[in-house]
């Protein structure tokens, strides 16, 4: 049997040569000398059905290159999919900084050997509170799904309480996730929504007692809908003792206003939408934000970094703020959270991208969004059989389209539409099914007039 | 001016380098033996630290080796407060010991041994700031600096303002006589409060008391909320253990036991027949931690617990408290059991889980 | 020209990139902009106006966000310099960080990853064939690697991978109305092996190392595995670089009680094509395709915790999973136990370039490859075993009988601290003056004084010896000059951080915001 593979490139001491004289020095013969500490019963004796490997980098290449080429993606198709991954416009300078080496290969070193890491997260934390209108923000979680679970754990510690009142109108699998991260400690209760998609707030107030933790609401929702009566669900939760819980789409926040103006005691979100692309899913990364006080930065599952003097007057250095909070400090016990690898890099993007936008771009493609999609909506509206925007709510970037009088369902109108080069909005008759045939449609800045035009175009014809 | 104090134990030390394991009562033999004091080098270079802040220092302390001899040979100025030494080490550490408190020092420099610890414990009780100078033989009291330099730079970057935070340490003791017979019986004496070192970057990469204390919180959440109804509860030695009463906001001995039920004080300070007729009728259950370095889970300090105590209670009614950072410690090695009843010890023997955090456990072999 | 002087292979001339560079706000310049932003087409905002309007007054945002004010190229110049005082392992020699497995990550798979970073994670199946050809095929490797069943993508790290394992011994017992609460993990295992569990609600029992092998007792674990014992979580080999060749019996007694047994194999890298989950009769594994299979780091994440199981708990994955019907590679949920199966750990499918990477990876190397790579990474690893404890006051703790560490070690510099009170802290900071660093352990130090090192297969011999060497003339330093280490360090971005502060609300600054408040009004 062959085995082990001579002068790999990714392998120096693969060279024959050296190899031997490595093994000289250990008094070994051979490879198989190693690894005596694995009986037998144990070793793996048979083969592993992989295909050999590429002859080289560009038969490797090729091969990646021509399976890849027959996919689509959001620059070959004219794309109206958000529902949690938003097609934004992303910055060179965004992608030219998260693909650096040393950013890109650094992991968990010191504040002096990764100065740069320490400080851009540091940067970014920074940046997120600013736009948030909090003081104190996290290095990114996995996905805003995570945080919103974390934020409800975090309710749920700091009130001692059991009882989390989550929307009707919630994405399904942040749900899924918030309730299984939850389920040992928590009890999820959920509030009605309006017809116009907003928090039922007669409904709430019925839902929350004494053992309400915090009430967790999104501005926009899931389906699209500004919430426009934040500060009044904040009372009704403060007043019962709980904390207000916000999920945000931080893009949003160049114009409208921070969660922290209508009572938002924990805000979380996605930060995709900050220069980070879609990566099929994989651009997805979340922050959670509070203000400074110390009951709320106790109870942070995730690392924190803080700025901090040095032994030379006129410097910065780094450090972890309260690490003892963490899973990798010294308390492991006392049901935190655990802490691990998440999402650093995006962290870094999104700095790059606020700091890039600066105040006016975060205006700008908030009107823009905003603006755009208004336009979607009208013209869409004059299609025979669609109604836009059909919850009739305020709406930011999404918004539900109503296919209901078109006679047509939307899985067949989005095959329609994909073999005219365009990606349909979200088919949400499965997820929500009193909508009937309905999509949640994304228009954000990267969408031209001709583009709006585009689909209103096809779709009337193919609902004529 | 900043006053401090110091105790040498002149006679510290003597013991070891003739083969005695220890100097209590043997003080003649290691003379005779020619056993050299050790004490006064090792004072002298834990005070050489301090000669930076000379001008600002008055070192009160007693004549001649008690300190005197010391302090005046780097230059320091010095206050003496008791007169030279007779040959009783123990009797002049004590009464130096008040006097300093008296004479209001910042803190207490000692140099000795476990003898001279519990010495100073016995005089200056639990609050008066001290940092031990190690000089003994033998040394198990987490009171000591690792090395005379240390004490030193500890006491100088403490009166230079850069240590603020203390902590308690124990001062532990053993049995001399029986460790001259090769055994190991520590005792936990009571607690004395040393200065918290405090270094750049290095704050978190070593244990803290700080992590320590609410280790020992989550541990007595924990015992509380297993806590049965009915049930007597014997509350052992220790800091962790004390905790569980601290919880239950009740008086705690510290190196004493205790007795509660239904979260509420039965007695306090109990021992052997008291226990037995207290617990008259009801369950009886048994806590305890483990003691310094050694892993002593039973060992001769606990009196209190006789063996007809021991025998009542029973091995699956004896839960272990401890903290991570305690178990870590003891680097895998088993509990000690030395109760005096070799058939007791076995008794009492074999895999115990530990508690050592809110829903947390590890399971550690006591034999 | 003279050559440079490389007769000793210690970097004595090393000094980082040290910009003194501001806090990115200190740069701002009010009216200086980043980029410019589409604007709505001058017929769209004739048709609705400036959008914006629609907002009630309460909603509308007041005071703009005090983001900083920078033209691009000043943005780019700052980040560019954070670069460069940042020493990825694509700069250094990376040995230092144990239990990383901070390998080459190769630049050809950054080239392909880009090309998928523009798909929409919704998008219609017949057009993302190949990614998902991708995911598919990964999984059917990573079946091979490990001899379990069924892989998921899902977890976004591999904490969420063992939250994920923990999740599904969860639901597996309810399934079966089994009651069971207690996860037992040991010592060397990663913190989160104990932290995840204790978020699904189990209680932790630790098993302590043998002071002698420093693996587990198996009368210590059978005397606490139970029948209240859900499952047992464990890395093997554990942070100490020991391959713990009990582990079957371990397998095999939990599973006497019913219990389930997770692998944490974040430490895969010792034993690809060597030794399997299936083999030690595992239930699930998880592997980390940002450790062993090449993914870079990212600064920590985005990443992936790969997560497969044996036939039984197949139900239990989270979904969609990727299948193939012949014809068409498309998305799947008719595996799952609708009523107890954990559904989701993670938006969507995972984090696609990642799992991407570790195909290219796998793809590149083949099965000898693996192979190779684990042999290589454990030859290395034992070449510098050897090189490390010569050096006078290093040390290892536990004797396995033949001198063998697998792909890591945790080493002791104890015996340096007694004799020169210099600390591996200080020893750590002094690396940073020769561009290398190490990593401690996870705190608190079970052991004292920890230096955990991990080459992998990516340095050479070369690399290592300088690896090695630096450290001896640290090791040497501690002896004849123990304040150059103390005071260290001294050719390094900055220079000894003062964390006095991060302990104390009034003290902290999480961010800028914060720090002006508490240090400028």
């Amino acid at each position: 049997m062959k085995r082990g593979f001579p002068n790999h490139p990714y392998i120096p001491n693969s060279v024959p040569e050296i190899e031997k004289e490595m093994l000289e020095f250990l008094g070994m013969e051979s490879l198989e000398d190693l690894h005596k500490n694995v009986p037998d019963e144990l070793k793996f004796k048979g083969e592993m059905d992989i295909p050999e490997a590429f002859g080289s980098e560009y038969e490797l290449r090729r091969y990646v290159e021509e399976l890849l080429d027959r996919d689509g993606d959001g620059k070959k198709y004219l794309n109206f999919l958000g529902a949690g991954c938003w097609q934004h416009y992303v910055p060179a300078i965004c992608d030219e900084i998260n693909s650096r080496g040393e950013f890109l290969t650094a992991y968990g070193g010191e504040p002096y050997n990764e100065l740069g890491r320490f400080q851009s997260q540091f940067e970014y934390q920074s940046m997120v509170a600013e736009l948030v209108g909090m003081d104190v923000v996290n290095v990114p979680a996995i996905d805003w799904a995570q945080a919103a679970a974390t934020t409800c754990s975090m309710a749920q510690r700091k009130t001692g309480r059991k009882q989390i009142v989550l929307p009707e109108i919630l994405d399904p699998q942040k749900r899924a996730i918030i309730e299984n991260f939850g389920r040992a400690t928590t009890e999820f209760v959920t509030v009605a929504c309006t017809e116009d998609g907003q928090i039922d707030l007669e409904d709430l107030k019925r839902k929350v007692n004494k053992d309400t933790a915090g009430v967790y609401f999104e501005n926009p929702s899931y389906l699209g809908v500004v919430e426009t009566r934040g500060a009044e669900i904040s009372r009704i939760a403060h007043e019962a003792g709980a904390e207000s819980l916000v999920g945000v789409d931080p893009i949003t926040l160049g114009v409208m206003a921070p969660p922290s103006e209508y009572g938002a005691d924990i805000v979380c979100g996605e930060l995709q939408p900050l220069g980070i692309h879609m990566n099929f899913g994989g651009g997805l990364a979340g922050f959670m934000a509070t203000r400074d006080e110390e009951a709320y930065v106790n109870e942070y599952p995730s690392r924190l970094f803080g700025i901090a003097p040095t032994a030379q007057p006129g410097e910065y250095g780094f450090g972890d703020v309260a690490y003892d909070r963490t899973s990798f400090g010294h308390h492991r016990d006392g049901a935190k959270e655990y802490v691990g690898t998440q999402a650093a890099l995006w962290g870094l993007t999104a700095g790059v991208y606020l700091a890039t936008m600066g105040p006016a771009g975060m205006e700008e493609v908030g009107q823009t969004c905003m603006q755009n999609a208004r336009y979607a909506v009208q013209k869409l509206n004059a299609i025979e059989g669609v109604k836009a925007n059909s919850m009739g709510g305020l709406f930011f970037k999404e918004f539900v389209v109503d296919f209901n009088a078109s006679g047509k369902t939307v899985e067949e109108i989005n095959k329609i539409l994909l073999s005219e080069g365009i990606f349909g909005g979200k088919n949400l008759s499965e997820e929500f099914p009193w909508l009937g045939q309905a999509a949640l449609y994304c228009v954000t800045e990267i969408h031209t007039q001709r583009d709006i035009d585009r689909l209103v175009n096809v779709l009337a014809r193919i609902l004529a | 001016m900043t006053k401090i104090g110091l105790i040498v134990n002149p006679v510290a030390g003597l013991g070891g380098s003739v083969g005695l394991k220890g100097t209590d009562g043997m003080i003649e033999e290691a003379l005779r033996r020619g056993a050299e004091p050790l004490s006064n080098d090792r004072a002298a270079e834990a005070l050489t630290e301090l000669i930076p802040m000379q001008s600002d220092l008055l070192i009160c302390t007693g004549g001649g080796a008690l300190g005197e001899q010391c302090a005046a040979s780097l230059g320091f100025r010095t206050k003496i407060l008791h007169p030279a030494p007779g040959r009783s080490g123990a009797e002049d550490t004590r009464a130096l010991a008040k006097k300093l408190v008296k004479e209001g020092v910042s803190m207490i420099l000692f140099a000795g041994g476990d003898g001279t610890a519990a010495d100073v414990y016995e005089a200056v009780g639990e609050k008066q700031p001290v940092l031990g100078i190690p000089a003994g033989v033998k040394i198990y009291s987490p009171v000591y600096a690792a090395t005379p330099k240390a004490a030193g730079e500890l006491t100088r970057a403490c009166l230079s303002g850069a240590v603020a935070a203390y902590e308690e340490a124990e001062v532990l003791d053993i049995d001399e006589d029986l460790y001259r017979q090769g055994r190991v019986d520590v005792r936990l004496r009571g607690y004395l409060t040393i200065p918290l070192e405090r270094r750049l970057m290095q704050g978190r990469k070593a244990p803290s008391p700080l992590s320590e204390a609410a280790s020992a919180h989550a541990i007595a959440g924990a015992v509380i909320s297993e806590m049965l109804p009915d049930t007597c509860y014997l509350i052992g030695a220790g800091t962790t253990t004390r905790s569980i009463m601290e919880r239950l906001a009740l008086p705690n001995t510290l190196i004493g036991v205790d007795m509660i039920c239904n979260r509420s004080l039965v007695e306090s300070d109990v021992y052997g027949e008291r226990i037995l007729s207290l617990a008259e009728g009801r369950p009886l259950k048994l806590i305890l931690t483990v003691t310094g370095g050694q892993g002593f889970l039973l060992g001769r300090g606990n009196q209190q617990l006789t063996p007809a105590v021991l025998q009542k209670i029973g091995k699956e009614n004896i839960i272990v408290v401890a903290t991570q950072m305690k178990m870590a410690a003891l680097g895998g090695r088993a509990l000690r059991l030395d109760t005096g009843s070799a058939a007791l010890d076995r008794q009492l023997s074999g895999y115990y889980r530990v508690i050592t955090g809110y829903e947390q456990y590890t399971v550690a072999k006591a034999e | 020209m003279k050559r440079i002087d490389r007769s000793s292979k210690v970097r004595t001339n090393f000094h980082q990139a040290k910009w003194d560079e501001p806090i990115i706000f200190e740069l701002s310049t009010p009216g200086e902009r980043g980029v410019s932003v589409p604007k709505a087409a001058p017929a769209v905002a004739a048709a609705v106006g400036d959008g914006v309007s629609d907002l009630p007054e309460s909603l509308r945002r007041r005071e703009k966000p005090a983001l900083p004010e920078m033209s691009q190229n000043r943005v780019l110049r700052h980040y560019m310099r954070l670069s460069q005082m940042t020493l990825g392992a694509d700069v250094n020699i990376e040995i230092g960080q144990g239990t990383c497995t901070m390998k080459y990550s190769p630049k050809v798979n950054e080239q392909l990853a880009k090309k998928i970073c523009d798909m929409h994670p919704l998008q219609d199946a017949d057009t993302a064939q190949g990614i998902l050809q991708i995911y598919y095929e990964t999984d059917q490797y990573m079946r091979q690697i490990s001899g379990l069943d069924k892989f998921t993508f899902q977890p976004g790290g591999g904490s969420q991978a063992i939250f994920l394992m923990a999740s599904m011994v969860r639901a597996y017992f309810e399934s079966r109305g089994e009651e069971r609460n207690e996860v037992i993990t040991t010592l060397y295992s990663h913190p989160s092996d104990a932290a995840a569990p204790v978020v699904t609600g189990y209680k932790i029992v630790y098993l302590q190392p043998d002071p002698e092998t420093g693996l587990p007792d198996p009368e210590a674990f059978k005397a606490v595995c139970t029948e209240k014992t859900a499952a047992f979580m464990v890395a093997n080999p554990e942070d100490t670089g020991l391959y713990n060749g009990q582990i079957g019996e371990l397998v095999k007694h939990a599973h006497s009680v019913g219990a389930l047994c997770c692998y944490d194999q974040a430490n895969g890298n010792a034993v690809l094509g060597v030794a399997r989950a299936k083999e030690a009769g595992f239930d699930m594994c998880h592997f980390n395709l940002h450790k062993t299979f090449s993914s870079p780091h990212g600064c920590s994440g985005p990443a992936c915790g790969a997560t497969g199981v044996v036939e039984k708990l197949i139900p239990f994955l989270p979904v969609p999973a990727v299948e193939f019907d012949g014809k068409k590679y498309y998305l799947d949920e008719s595996f799952a136990d609708k009523k107890y199966g954990v559904s989701k750990v993670r938006e969507f499918m995972g984090v696609a370039p990642v799992v991407l990477r570790a195909y290219c990876w796998i793809r590149m190397l083949g099965p000898n490859g693996l192979w190779q790579a684990t042999k290589t990474a454990v030859l290395n690893n034992n070449y510098l075993f050897k090189r490390m404890m010569s050096i006078p006051g290093v040390s290892a703790y536990y004797e396995d009988g033949n001198n063998q560490r697998v792909e890591q070690c945790r080493y002791t510099m104890e015996q340096v601290t007694k004799d020169t009170g210099v600390t591996s802290g200080d020893v750590q900071r002094r690396m940073m003056d020769f561009g290398m660093h190490f990593w401690t352990s996870h705190h608190p130090y079970y052991l004292p004084e920890p230096i955990t090192l991990e080459p992998t297969e990516s340095p050479s011999k070369k690399d290592i010896d300088e690896y090695a060497d630096t450290v001896a003339y640290i090791i040497r330093e501690c002896y004849e000059n123990p304040e150059v280490v103390k005071t260290a360090p001294h050719r390094s971005t900055i220079h000894q951080v003062d964390e006095t502060w991060m302990d104390d609300p009034a003290g902290w600054a999480i961010t800028w915001k914060i720090y002006n408040r508490k240090y400028n009004d």
